[in-house]
């Protein structure tokens, strides 16, 4: 299996903006904030197409998310994911301190996947269920 | 249909006040002047609603009364040693000084959505000050703008268009005429390029290499620079675009203060951007007569933190000595600003304070939320009209929705999919009147347009029902 070592930048859109006001459980904030933007010479080297899932982990934990191309990251090695509960998973809560976390510029790695990306209420089910007694 | 003119937008910072909503009945049947995330909140906020106050029973959130759901919410607190109260940028600042006196009287720790935004600006502005004015002053003479870390056309789409770049100010014009000549040769240049392919059939890379066409600015005309790690659409407007490798903002910044002082830099490039591009972006910053920064999350959430901040603001006092120039964090939620700016009045400090021994103590990084979360210290929280589940790193996360949890949110959030006490509240700005405060600490008035749905209280009303329960409870415990 391929797997691309990346810096991973989260960060607003306006799709997430605007899809996060229909609510979190809705279709549209699914679409718009499980994805993973990526430059085409990364996805090329993966051997995936757009729209395709890939796993994206960090040393905090990993998450499935759908692969999208773009050309706003001009250079191979970055990926950028919508801030929400997708991304968050995979950050680190430590903050040097400061009282805040690093949500820009965290290393990660991208590997292709066939697993499902999970909707809203299975992903804090998966994650957070057994923290709920 | 009647027309409700003059309402401000509860979505962002810029909290733009020349809405005007279509009203048809009890129902906002259209929004006029918003942006897409305007238009978006009040057409759709009263889909995907829940309009009852839930309570986990068996595991499972279940429909309850007001009463029980608010006399729950009292136990919880008041019965808790170190509970947490977390939000309020998104509701008015009526209702934060309710939470901050909710606060004081359960002896928590109560921080708001700066702490994981703009957090990292505040202890840089009280670090090194802030030279500031309100975005009108900006409007009308700025003719030099900087986006650094920022992108408004996804997170604050109107501000260009409001306060800087697209706008005609009194003494300053907007970039429109270079935009439109910008794109009007790009066509005509995409034109050539089709017919010299068709004619020689071959290759027209030679025409493509010669990239976007630059219009001269006219003196009265603005300059506009974007800097951030990717090419945003904030980006594609710009007159110049710098692309910093990401983690590396500080770097740049105090590479442009050396510049700006006659320093020589003995390097080609810093942090991916050639030192010719920075010595063109200090001359445009120099010669400027009135120059703004901009700065957004870009710079407070990546490597450096608040010495990105710090770095920023030093640059611009140092760029005040040769000519006039301005800074101003991009706040993101529309009464961020308020929430500061109440804590500040009610407590002193403007985020993460902390109330357990008696009164205020503000120590980010020890009462900030995600340390406090981190750590494993709180046994409760109320989060108000936020959605930390959905914002907050993994760790933090689990410890917040391991111990009883109340939520107050019209939405039914992931933080309320995951709370002990869900009671739904009027929107603010929407159903709920108040005050909220813009950016740039103007405070403006937030309307009621239509009805909440039936036993929908305001944030302040429903803090200020548990606030009494709550002393209800501890009385009863005295006694």
């Amino acid at each position: 299996m391929v797997e691309l070592k990346v810096l991973l930048i989260t960060g607003r859109t306006i799709d997430q903006g605007c899809s996060k006001e229909y609510g979190k459980l809705s279709e549209e904030y699914l679409d718009n904030v499980a994805i993973c933007e990526m430059n085409p010479e990364d996805m090329k080297n993966l051997m995936i197409s757009d729209g395709k899932r890939v796993r994206v982990s960090t040393k905090f934990g990993s998450v499935v998310v759908k692969a999208k191309k773009s050309r706003r990251i001009r250079s191979p090695g970055k990926i950028f994911i919508p801030y929400g509960p997708w991304a968050n998973l995979i950050l680190a809560s430590d903050t040097d301190a400061t009282g805040m976390p690093l949500l820009k510029g965290v290393q990660a790695e991208v590997e292709p996947t066939e697993e499902n990306v999970l909707g809203l209420a299975d992903l804090l089910n998966q994650s957070y269920g057994k923290a709920k007694k | 249909m009647p027309v409700v003119s003059k309402v401000v937008c509860p979505v962002c910072g810029c909290c733009c006040d020349d809405i005007e909503l279509i009203v048809e009945g009890n129902r906002i049947a259209g929004a006029r002047n918003a942006c897409a995330l305007g238009a978006a909140k009040f057409e759709n906020y009263n889909k995907h609603r829940n309009t009852s106050p839930l309570m986990r029973k068996n595991g499972k959130l279940e429909r309850t009364s007001l009463d029980e759901a608010i006399r729950r919410s009292a136990e919880i607190l008041a019965n808790s040693s170190y509970p947490i109260l977390y939000g309020w940028s998104s509701t008015s600042c009526e209702a934060v000084r309710v939470g901050l006196e909710l606060a004081e009287e359960v002896g928590g720790a109560i921080d708001n959505t700066s702490t994981i935004c703009h957090g990292p600006s505040i202890l840089a502005v009280q670090d090194v000050g802030l030279s500031g004015s309100t975005l009108g002053q900006i409007r009308h003479r700025a003719d030099l703008i900087i986006y650094w870390g920022s992108n408004p056309w996804s997170a604050h789409p109107r501000h260009m268009e409001r306060y800087t770049a697209l706008s005609e100010g009194r003494f300053r014009k907007s970039i429109w005429r270079r935009l439109l000549l910008g794109w009007q040769a790009e066509s005509i240049r995409k034109r050539i390029s089709r017919i010299a392919g068709l004619v020689f059939k071959r290759g027209t890379s030679g025409l493509k290499e010669s990239g976007k066409e630059r219009v001269t600015p006219s003196v009265e005309e603005r300059k506009v620079i974007v800097v951030d790690v990717r090419k945003t659409r904030s980006a594609d407007i710009a007159d110049y675009f710098v692309q910093v490798e990401p983690g590396k903002d500080y770097e740049v910044l105090q590479a442009l203060r050396a510049i700006i002082r006659d320093e020589e830099l003995d390097v080609e490039e810093v942090a991916g951007v050639p030192v010719q591009t920075l010595e063109e972006i200090a001359d445009a910053m120099i010669d400027c007569k009135f120059g703004v920064l901009f700065f957004g999350v870009g710079l407070t959430m990546s490597r450096g933190k608040l010495q990105n901040i710090d770095a920023a603001i030093r640059l611009v006092r140092d760029l005040n000595i040769r000519t006039k120039f301005l800074i101003m964090p991009m706040r993101g939620h529309f009464n961020v600003t308020g929430a500061d700016t109440v804590f500040t009045w009610q407590t002193g400090y403007p985020y993460a304070v902390d109330f357990s021994l008696g009164y205020p103590r503000y120590n980010p990084g020890e009462t900030s939320i995600v340390d406090i979360l981190t750590r494993g210290d709180s046994d409760a929280a109320l989060v108000v009209a936020s959605d930390p589940v959905s914002n907050f790193p993994r760790e933090a996360t689990r410890n917040l929705v391991k111990n009883p949890l109340i939520v107050i949110d019209p939405h039914l959030s992931a933080t309320a999919l995951m709370a002990d006490v869900v009671i739904p509240s009027a929107f603010a700005g929407i159903e709920a009147k108040g005050t909220t405060y813009r950016m740039d600490h103007v405070p403006l008035p937030l309307r009621k347009i239509v009805d909440p749905p039936e036993g929908c209280l305001s944030d302040e009303e429903i803090l200020q029902k548990i606030l009494g329960e709550v002393r209800n409870v501890k009385r009863s415990v005295a006694s």
